[in-house]
Parts: C-alpha cells; structure tokens; sequence
C-alpha cells in the first residue's frame, strides 16, 4: 500500500515537472539561442523563403537548436547598434523600448490613482445606484477591444490625440480592472478599522490614505504586474491609435525586427520580455495574490 | 451598525472620489459603447439617417462575417472547457504535498507574463513546412502538415492559448481549494464517502463560485488570442483562425462602419445574454446554498 502511493507520487510528480518543463520551454529556448552569433541564426534557421527554395533542391529541415555552437553577445551588440530606417528618418532599436515605456508606465500609474479612489468607493462607501454602475464597469470589462473601435477612434479624433501616446494611455488609465481587483481587496477590509478612525475625527481622504492604501498594498503590487503584463504585450490599440510606425511600441514593431533581421531576433525577444521577467521574479508573490484574491468571492 | 447608517450618507464624498475615474471611463468606454449601437442603425458614422435593422441584414448576409464569427464561437466553444479542466486537475494535484511544488507553480504562471510577440521565433521554427514539428512527423513516419495554413492552425493557436492562460486558472482554482474547510473531507470519510463522491459533492459545490469567475475571466482571454494570431499570421490568416476581431479590424481599415458597429453589437449582445445566463444561475447557486 504504502510501496503503492510512494510510486503514484512519483509518477504525479514526473508528470508535473514534464509538464512544467513545456511551459518554461519557450523562455530558456529563446534565451539559449540568444547567445548564438548572427551568422549560426541565419545558418541554422534559414526565413521562410529561403527554405522553400532550398525545398525545391532537397528536403532540408530546421532543427531546433538549444545549445549555441560559440557563446557569444553579439545579438545584443547589434541590437543597440541596429537602426530602423524610416521614410524620414533613422531610429534605433532603442527608442521602441521607450515608446513601449512611455506608454505603460503612465498607463499603470494613473490607473493606480484612479482606480484605488473608485476601489474605495465601490467597495466600503454605499449610495444609490452603486451596484448597477459597478455591474457596468464589469461587463465593459469582458468586451474586446474591437467592439468599440469607431467611436473610440472618433473621440480620440476630437481630443487631437491620434497617432499620439495619449490615444493609448487616457483609456488604459480608466480601464474597469484595477478598479475591479482593488475593490476585492477593500472589501476584506473591516468596517470596524473605518470606524475607529472616523471616531477619532479622520474624514475620509484621511481614511483613504491612512488605512485603505496601506492595507491594500499587496493589491497594489499585484494590479502593477497584471496591468505590466497586459499593457507590456499590447497589440490592437497602437495598431488602430498609431500611424506612424516609428511611435509603434516594442510589441507590435517585435515582428518586424524579427522580419527584417533575423539573426539579432532572439535577443530582442529576451531584451524585450526581461523587464516582465524581472518584475515576475521580484513580485510573483503578488502576482499570485492579485490572481487569486480577484477569484475570490465577495 | 450607526458607522453602516452613517456612510449610507456619504454620498457626496463618494462622488468626488469616484469623479476620475467615472469622467474617464464614461469617455473612453460608457460613450463610445452607446454611440456605437447607435451607429450600427445607422448608414453613416458621422451624419447618417438610421435604416433600422439595414446594416444587421447586410451583415448576415457576409460571407466573411459568418466565418468569422463561427470561428471564434467555436474556439470559445471548446477552449473554455478545455482550460478550465486541465487547470482544474492541475490545481487538485498541486493541492496535495508535491515535490518541488513552488517551482512547478512558478512554471505554470511563467507564461502570463510572457509576451507571445517575443516567441514568434519558436513559433516559426516549430510550426513552419520545413519546421521541427515536421521534422519529428517525417522521422515517425506520417507525413508533412501545412500547420498554419491548414485546418491544423486552429490548434496550434489553441495550444498557446491553453500555454498562456493554463497558470492563471490553476492559481485561482488553488485558492478556491484551500478554502474549502478540511472537516467537510473527514465528516464524508467517517460516514464512508468514497473519492468520486468526496469530489462531486464537495470539492466541485464548493468550487462553484470560483468556477464562475474562471469562467468568466477564460472568456476574456479568449478574445485575447486575437494578438497570438496577428502577431503571427498577420491581417488575413488561415480561414480557419480568422477571428471575429480580424473582422471588425479589416472592416476598420476599409472605413466599412456599418458593418463593423453591427458586427460589434451582436458580439455585446451575446456576451450579455452570456453574463446574465451566469448570474442567474450564480443567484440559483447561492439560494441552494443558504
């Protein structure tokens, strides 16, 4: 019996480290054939095109490779050094991490203002209407992107921010997320602390900053990596708000690196996921709080 | 109890609080909702004179339109259970004492945070005619497949999708688990409850109301595999991964407005017929519960 279960745990737990091992898979590929030179990339995973020519003459595949023949930076190297040239002008691959920041970054911050307010709000102070408006902001929540394209295209339009960083930040900073995970975190929050604090004469800004934000830091923490990841990867909305490529942030142009010069496109991917990956490592505990608290269950 | 009666009156308080975030999101997301179901009446964006159900029919009657709203239908359809049950096992597995536990769970939620513009590479070379899969397939003996341009493209994009999103439902079901009191398991085992029955009625009542919720949030991310596969297979891919918002996004670019607001507010309706389908039977739940 005993011989049994000891035998069941160790196929679970083979199973579950196989299984974990696909999952991480494209990170440490990505990784180790980030070190490989330009000239072993373009050797051993010849584009598209080139392939089916070399289909014509004989049948020759592209093996996946994990170990790189000579470790080498120079992917990195010619990472910072490489321009992408424009109609008008020349760019490094450089400035595309920062139009990636300059996006994110005052996404997550003024969602975090906005959206602890609004948490207060919908979560311990109580008026007429309340639960209906919150049960707006959830369903404008589950809609794509895409439903609300026209007018949004419109609007942006008549507050002169088309293909600025502006038509992309302003409706990331309202989104209805934070709003909805920080409310789940107010809401574990006793009415007594409230309470005590209003007996001693705190008002509710007072309230607010005092005890609300503090006590719900680890939501905080956790909504800064949720939004990191989701805005970090965005797609549709510099697709639709951006006509000029050179504003693209580094998600969308990725490709077009990864197209133009293939050989350098490994460690841009690994440049570009770092910052996720660093935040991951750092705050993961909050990650996995921020997850499983706006599962929970008021 | 009085503290309850006195922020009952804080009606104004509340409303400066929430002014932010209310002007911004009625802007951004409230408005352009409104104005686009009332676009979709009518035959022009700016100015138009409203032709009643006009734009729906014409809709209907696209080919594109109907591929590609069953399409993502379809997907939805079969990824949504599909998620939520291997997330579900994994989460009951990784309940019980497991070896290396942190590390596995640290695996599974790796790929959230992972953006799937960074490994287009692989993609490429695994799912490409001359590509690693093939590879392997030729070596086994089968023959090549045309991954991305055939009927198989469907299930590459699902395979990233359940790569994607696998960690974040295991996590919330994990929580949902550690919930669930541990008396409930040993009362069932004194009055002889077998596995099945331990699971039926208690792991999965208790579960419901997480259920629910990873229900919702798999839904979301469905939608979301539009990135995965414009990021790969670009404006028009394979027909058979042409998905509802490949549409609305093409009928964009060609300033086709009409189509694209009728298209949109179907897709709404559908999702709200969808949420209130589960909160009625959250409410049903919650009533059996009490």
């Amino acid at each position: 019996m005993k011989r049994n279960t000891l035998i069941r745990k160790g196929i679970l737990t083979f199973s579950l480290l196989l299984m974990a091992a696909i999952m991480v898979f494209p990170v440490v590929f990505t990784l180790s054939n980030s070190f490989m030179t330009e000239n072993e990339i373009s050797r051993h995973y010849p584009s598209e095109s080139e392939s089916q020519q070399d289909n014509a003459h004989k049948n020759s595949f592209i093996h996946l490779k994990l170990i790189p023949d000579q470790f080498s930076f120079e992917q990195y190297k010619a990472f910072f050094v490489k321009k992408q040239s424009f109609i008008d002008k020349e760019q490094s691959n450089m400035k595309f991490y920062g139009n990636s920041a300059l996006m994110v970054i005052p996404i997550i911050l003024g969602q975090l203002i906005v959206a602890s307010l609004a948490a207060y709000v919908y979560g311990k102070l109580k008026f007429k209407g309340r639960d209906t408006l919150f049960l707006v902001y959830m369903v404008t929540m589950l809609m794509p992107f895409q439903v609300t394209l026209v007018p949004n295209y419109l609007i942006a339009d008549k507050l002169g921010l088309l293909n600025s960083f502006g038509a992309i930040i302003f409706p990331g900073v309202f989104g209805a997320f934070g709003v909805f995970i920080l409310r789940q975190f107010v809401m574990t929050i006793p009415y007594s602390y409230i309470e005590a604090a209003k007996i001693d004469g705190a008002g509710h800004f007072t309230i607010f900053m005092k005890i609300i934000l503090p006590l719900i830091r680890p939501g905080l923490a956790g909504l800064v990596v949720l939004l990191f990841a989701d805005y970090w990867n965005m797609v549709e909305q510099p697709l639709i708000f951006l006509d000029d490529p050179s504003k693209f942030p580094l998600s969308l142009y990725l490709s077009q690196i990864i197209q133009d010069t293939r050989g350098i496109g490994f460690a841009a991917s690994i440049l570009y996921m770092a910052p996720m990956l660093l935040i991951f490592g750092f705050a993961k505990k909050y990650l996995i709080k921020g997850i499983q608290l706006s599962g929970a269950k008021d | 109890m009085k503290i309850r009666k006195q922020l009952n009156n804080d009606g104004k308080v509340a409303a400066f609080f929430l002014l932010p975030s209310l002007i911004g999101f009625s802007l951004f997301y409230l408005i352009p909702f409104v104005m686009g179901t009332i676009y979709s009446f009518k035959d022009g964006a700016v100015g138009g004179s409203f032709v009643g159900l006009f734009n729906y029919k014409e809709l209907l009657a696209s080919a594109s339109f109907l591929k590609a709203a069953t399409n993502t239908f379809w997907f939805t359809a079969i990824n949504v259970p599909l998620v939520i049950g291997i997330s579900l096992i994994l989460a009951l597995c990784l309940h019980q004492t497991v070896m290396f536990k942190n590390a596995i769970i640290s695996s599974f939620i790796l790929p959230i945070v992972v953006p799937v513009a960074s490994i287009v590479m692989l993609w490429q070379i695994l799912f490409d005619w001359n590509g690693t899969i093939n590879l392997w397939m030729v070596k086994m003996g089968f023959s090549q497949i045309d991954w991305m341009k055939s009927d198989w493209s469907i299930v590459v994009v699902s395979l990233v999708y359940l790569w994607k999103n696998i960690g974040y439902n295991m996590i919330i079901f994990l929580a949902g688990l550690q919930n669930i009191p541990k008396d409930y398991y040993e009362i069932a085992e004194m009055e002889g409850a077998g596995r099945f029955f331990k699971f039926r009625q208690i792991t999965l009542v208790y579960l419901t109301p997480t259920m629910f919720f990873v229900l919702l949030m798999s839904i979301i991310n469905s939608f979301k595999v539009f990135r995965e596969t414009y990021l790969i297979a670009g404006d028009y891919p394979y027909d058979r991964i042409y998905m509802i918002q490949h549409y609305m996004n093409n009928m964009f670019a060609s300033l086709n407005v009409q189509k694209l607001t009728a298209a949109a507010s179907l897709m709404v309706l559908c999702i709200l017929i969808l949420v209130f389908i589960f909160f009625a039977i959250e409410r049903r739940y919650r009533k059996f519960m009490s």
